[in-house]
């Protein structure tokens, strides 16, 4: 399916990006590796969760500079990899499984269901910023399948009515 | 018949088998005590290894103790060392090292330890699929423990014996499973698959020796080093000595993930472990070992399920993930997302995997769709004889040839039938879920 194009908003550019808890977080993961940059990929992850479920070019700009890298070296990294997103998101991820093991047991039913109840489209996010939805390429849930991870966390042996009971409530 | 013995999974049933006080109690870290209290040497162990036949368990079945063995003798190579833990499990229909890590953290932990010992890796990487959140965290607590009881870090067991344990974190491509994608990944890298040679065992995480394991490999490695070389080989065949996991799902009645000895038949797997096809219905197809491995006919359900009983077959054991597709099912649509996945995953190097997996992606989907000609079948065939084997940087090229090889060979009449009849013949019968009548 094709994924939906979304906008970067401004920035502002005379705030540090990072906070000084991110910064000593890094300080110290910096610290497993022979090379700073090794760090790089769960520094991002880290971003990620604290500032905003996005990262932001500020953001990328603020790590280049934290890991003595290039920003376009940063964001060449960060758009490799289906987990970090150049952004911003509805709340709430929803990540369909849509792989053969799922497909087989009713992913397709359970993808529909969630854009129906969430009102976005895959790879977008629902008009009221509650929601996110995507689909993502096996989870390793296959004998539990079909499922879908809500903010990172495994639904599993899902049915078609269970997308409601799980999703409605959520703000 | 008697129960195989088991020992893989046998924590795995014991509740709060993940902290450090149970796991200790039913054994964990028996090995590695063994091996530091009687004084073996690095080539003991290895040795010890290679006599039990050890296979790897992450896809390729290659000798854990051989692979080993690569590294470079210590006195003539004093370069710092690196053991990379392959915990980016990614392989549709795979989801064994999951169980492993969430209900047996300190298993692996041991047989990272014992892995160290043997290379003289003093830093081992864990490679965790970012998804697996759970996973991460309870090995990450596992270590935590490990390194508070003194097993983890300096002068482990109060010898000179050193193992620093990291956790990472992956982001979600599953090329980084690949193991010179996945080092390129640790140094904070796009995840894309070095050339090889050189070897990781010359050249491999910043320039350094390295080995990467997967993690039900290591798994193995504590029992037998309990339990002795001898022990393992009573298990499972001469050439693929030992239990395997082997994750069976798709349309049947019981999917699960079931430990078992190699060499055990699939039917026997799917009958007496899985409770058979669901519904009362018959086999139409299955994946000996994720998707990689390429279609088989019901007719090859009587396999044994071991490296080169499935190799002789033209198959693979792979990552034993076994995926079955009933009677009603659709092998087209089947090959649609699985084509899709590697379309996705492909890192784009090289130009045979990028517009290889692209062209596969698009001829499957239309046939599926009921626009196929006559003469996609063969492009089919002559596309994925242009990708592999051997035509690209890494092997995913292959793992996307390998099931359009084998669903043209006995599946042809399904995708001609599809082309004959523009459109899919069991439209609808697929999209049939268990909950979607409730």
């Amino acid at each position: 399916m094709d994924e939906v194009q979304e906008q970067v908003p401004e920035q502002d550019e005379h705030k540090d990006a990072l906070t000084a808890d991110l910064r000593a977080e890094f300080d110290e993961l910096v610290g497993h590796y022979p090379e700073r940059r090794a760090a790089l990929i769960p520094a991002l992850h880290r971003c990620q969760e604290e500032l905003g479920g996005w990262l932001s070019p500020d953001v990328l700009e603020a790590c280049a500079g934290y890991f003595g890298m290039e920003p376009v070296e940063v964001f060449g990294v960060a758009s490799f990899y289906p987990m970090f997103y150049l952004y911003p998101r509805g709340r709430h991820e929803i990540g369909v499984c849509h792989n053969v093991s799922c497909d087989l047991r009713g992913a397709r039913e359970i993808l529909a269901r969630v854009c129906e109840v969430t009102g976005a489209q895959v790879g977008g996010s629902s008009e009221d910023g509650r929601f996110a939805v995507k689909t993502v390429e096996c989870q390793g849930a296959c004998t539990a399948a079909p499922m879908f991870a809500l903010d990172g966390a495994y639904h599993e042996n899902l049915e078609v009515a269970d997308v409601e009971r799980i999703l409605g409530g959520l703000q | 018949m008697s129960e195989p013995a088991t020992y893989l999974l046998e924590r795995s049933r014991i509740e709060s088998a993940h902290t450090m006080e149970v796991a200790r109690k039913h054994g964990a870290y028996r090995g590695i005590e063994k091996v530091l209290r009687e004084g073996w040497t690095p080539e003991q162990l290895i040795e010890e290894v290679k006599d039990s036949g050890l296979r790897g368990r992450g896809g390729a079945g290659f000798p854990t103790g051989l692979k080993w063995s690569f590294m470079p003798n210590r006195a003539k190579d004093p370069r710092k060392r690196y053991l990379a833990v392959n915990a980016d499990e990614s392989e549709p229909g795979t989801c064994k090292d999951r169980i492993l890590m969430e209900c047996d953290p300190h298993g692996l932990i041991e047989g990272i330890l014992l892995a160290a010992y043997a290379m003289g890796t003093e830093v081992a990487y864990v490679y965790v699929r970012g998804e697996y959140r759970l996973p991460y965290q309870r090995l990450s607590n596992a270590v935590d423990e490990a390194r508070a009881a003194g097993l983890v870090g300096q002068g482990i067991g109060g010898t000179d014996f050193a193992c620093e344990i990291w956790m990472h974190k992956g982001a979600g491509a599953y090329i980084c499973g690949e193991e010179t994608g996945l080092m390129e990944s640790l140094e904070g890298k796009r995840g894309h698959p070095r050339p090889k040679p050189p070897f990781p065992a010359g050249l491999g995480l910043w320039g350094q020796p390295t080995t990467v394991n997967n993690v039900e490999s290591l798994f193995n490695v504590p029992f037998i080093v309990d339990r002795g070389a001898h022990w393992f080989r009573t298990m499972g065949t001469e050439k693929s000595p030992g239990n395997i996991l082997v994750g069976v799902s798709g349309h049947i009645e019981k999917p699960g993930v079931f430990e078992v000895p190699l060499g055990m038949s699939a039917k026997q797997i799917l009958e007496e472990y899985a409770g058979g096809i669901w519904k009362g219905r018959a086999l139409k197809a299955w994946f000996p070992g994720g998707s990689s491995t390429g279609l088989l006919p019901a007719s090859m359900i009587d396999l044994p399920m071991d490296h080169d009983s499935l190799k002789e077959a033209g198959s693979m054991l792979g990552t034993a993930s076994m995926i079955m597709l009933d009677e009603t099912a659709c092998v087209v649509r089947a090959m649609e997302v699985i084509a899709r996945f590697y379309d996705h995953e492909s890192c784009g190097q090289c130009s045979q995997c990028r517009e290889g997996t692209e062209w596969l992606h698009q001829i499957f989907g239309r046939i599926e769709a009921g626009n196929g000609r006559q003469e996609d079948i063969e492009l089919l065939s002559s596309l994925a004889s242009g990708m592999a084997p051997g035509k690209t940087i890494c092997a995913l090229a292959d793992a996307a040839a390998i099931p359009t090889h084998a669903v043209v060979r006995h599946f042809r009449t399904d995708l001609e039938e599809h082309v004959r009849l523009g459109g899919c013949p069991s439209a609808g019968a697929t999209q049939e879920t268990v909950g979607a009548a409730g």
